[in-house]
């Protein structure tokens, strides 16, 4: 059984297909959603840990591909730069991972990258652009 | 009896005086009490590191041959708006300024990724800043046009210098919609996805001194790694707000205007910041030295987060709105714990402003009082009190008829 966790982008025009179905249905994939922001006429973000046949998984990325869907690994995709963050701790409301918490004494603020989904909030709310992700 | 700041600062000169943190001070007036604590310690340090959008700075860039008058023209330092209505070189920069071609919230929300504040950090980070000027030419100063290359290390003056700094507490900022908000409290999540604050709570200057007895117009402070000083109250001042039995306010209160040597400052402690949505801004460290001159002052200086409330305000409605209503309230303590209660909902909390940056000022100018590096100043005129009937009003609208 093999099994990944990929980051979908896809474009707006996308955002109505069921596509989390067909990689279900035509693939054979169990899939667990980890993370979805989808808004009508924006770009959506799928989180998904897809497990099954690894033939299987190849076709899916491949048909994913052909329907112009961005996608990502989401192995270490977010890092923080330690010379740019400030320690405030505004990440720790925004994350939907719970992959920030504060060390209680020190105030200083941890990032747990093996529970970090990748989503990009983080990267877009730092004030101080601490937080990147690799594309 | 009391103590003089004169007698401190002998003992400082001498390398005897005893300095603690406003985190210190806690744990020592609980063991010994305010009467000993007053006794044995002769100052607390405090320190803020945070967004403070009311901050910039001013420059004299020196003139040049043949002269400019820049004043009347428009001029840019990095594609930055500036401020030159003063003389021919003299330029003023807000840390809220943005570029004129800036996107800003066309595409919504905005990045803001560049503007007055990151000027400010490259300037104190020795980088060269671009100077773009144009201007109508005179008799006097001939030259129309400008575009150099700028440098803090040649400037005449550089000065930075913050209409308001050091709020005496902070709103809690919620969103009780259904659609996140980017606000300069950060974005906030739907239905009360999440609650932000913004205050160091114990270890904030004002809140350490609630009735400005010690801090005041001409108090020395560490202002962005270099020495400053409180020039004025701050602009939106209003100490008149209800207050907890313990002298802290329970809703925004006091501030300060601070002023300060660019050239003496750090990159560290002066941080260009973009809030997505909202725009860019300065995060500024500040840390205010508090002489124990009495038993009050010890007691004052021993406030602890669990006695420190902030109001919760949504940003949604009653902030934009201007609507002086709260849904509720929590203790810094409760805020640090990371979750707060809110119409019976658990609520994650974060911190906008840095406790773990305030914590390192607080120990930076402890340990600059200790070498006998920094004496503590007497204030030359007090802020307006509690007790005065000094108030922040809103606009009185009387609206022009019939033109744009």
């Amino acid at each position: 059984m093999y099994s990944e966790k990929i980051v979908l982008h896809f474009p707006s025009n996308m955002v109505d297909k069921p596509i989390v179905y067909k990689l279900s249905r035509d693939f054979d994939l169990e899939f667990n959603i980890l993370k979805a922001t989808v808004i009508p006429n924006e770009e959506g973000i799928l989180v998904l840990e897809l497990k099954g046949d690894k033939n299987n998984f190849d076709k899916a990325l491949k048909y994913l591909e052909d329907e112009k869907v961005k996608i990502k690994s989401l192995s270490k995709e977010v890092t923080r730069d330690e010379n740019l963050c400030v320690h405030c701790g505004l990440c720790i409301g925004i994350c939907p991972a719970s992959a920030f918490e504060v060390e209680v004494i020190s105030r200083k603020i941890i990032f747990n990258q093996d529970k970090c989904i990748a989503c990009g909030m983080c990267v877009n709310v730092c004030p101080y652009k601490a937080m990147e992700i690799k594309l | 009896m009391g103590k003089t700041i004169a007698e401190i600062n002998e003992k400082i000169k001498k390398g005897e005086a005893v300095v603690v943190t406003a985190e210190e001070m806690i744990d020592i007036v609980k063991e010994k009490g305010a009467k000993i604590a007053a006794q044995e310690v002769d100052v607390v340090t405090t320190g803020t590191f945070g967004p403070m959008c009311s901050s910039g700075a001013y420059l004299n860039v020196g003139h040049t041959s043949p002269k400019i008058k820049l004043g009347g023209g428009r001029t840019t330092l990095n594609g930055i708006e500036v401020y030159a209505g003063f003389a021919a070189v003299d330029v003023c920069i807000g840390a809220t300024a943005l570029a004129q071609d800036d996107p800003k919230n066309k595409v919504y929300p905005g990045e803001f990724k560049y503007g007055g504040g990151h000027v400010i950090q490259d300037l104190v980070e020795g980088k060269d800043i671009e100077l773009k000027a144009t201007s109508y030419g005179t008799d006097c100063y001939p030259s129309k046009k400008i575009n150099n290359l700028i440098n803090l290390k040649d400037l005449n003056e550089a000065v930075l210098f913050n209409p308001r700094n050091l709020y005496q507490n902070y709103n809690i900022a919620v969103n009780l919609s259904n659609k996140q908000i980017y606000t300069y409290m950060g974005t906030l999540k739907p239905n009360l996805g999440n609650a932000n604050y913004c205050s160091a709570g114990q270890l904030s200057p004002l809140l350490n001194d609630p009735f400005y007895r010690t801090i005041g117009i001409g108090t020395k402070i560490f202002l962005g790694g270099g020495v400053g000083y409180v020039s004025w109250w701050g602009t939106q001042h209003n100490p008149g707000v209800k207050r907890a039995d313990n002298g802290t306010p329970l809703t925004p209160a006091g501030t300060a205007a601070v002023i300060g040597d660019l050239k003496q400052m750090d990159g560290k402690w002066l941080k260009g910041v973009s809030f997505l949505g909202y725009g860019a801004t300065l995060s500024v460290g500040i840390g205010v030295p508090i002489p124990i001159l009495n038993e009050e002052m010890a007691q004052f200086t021993a406030v602890s987060d669990e006695d420190i409330s902030a109001s919760i305000v949504d940003y949604s409605k009653a902030y934009p709105e201007g609507i002086s209503e709260s849904v509720g309230r929590a203790t810094y303590a409760e805020l640090k714990s990371g979750k707060i209660i809110i119409n019976g909902k658990q609520v994650t909390t974060a911190g906008i402003s840095s406790y773990y940056k305030a914590k390192e000022i607080a120990e930076e100018l402890k340990s600059w009082i200790k070498k006998g590096d920094f004496l503590l100043t007497e204030a030359v005129a007090q802020f307006p009190g509690a007790d005065s009937d000094y108030k922040f009003k809103p606009m009185k609208i009387r609206e022009l008829k019939g033109g744009e």
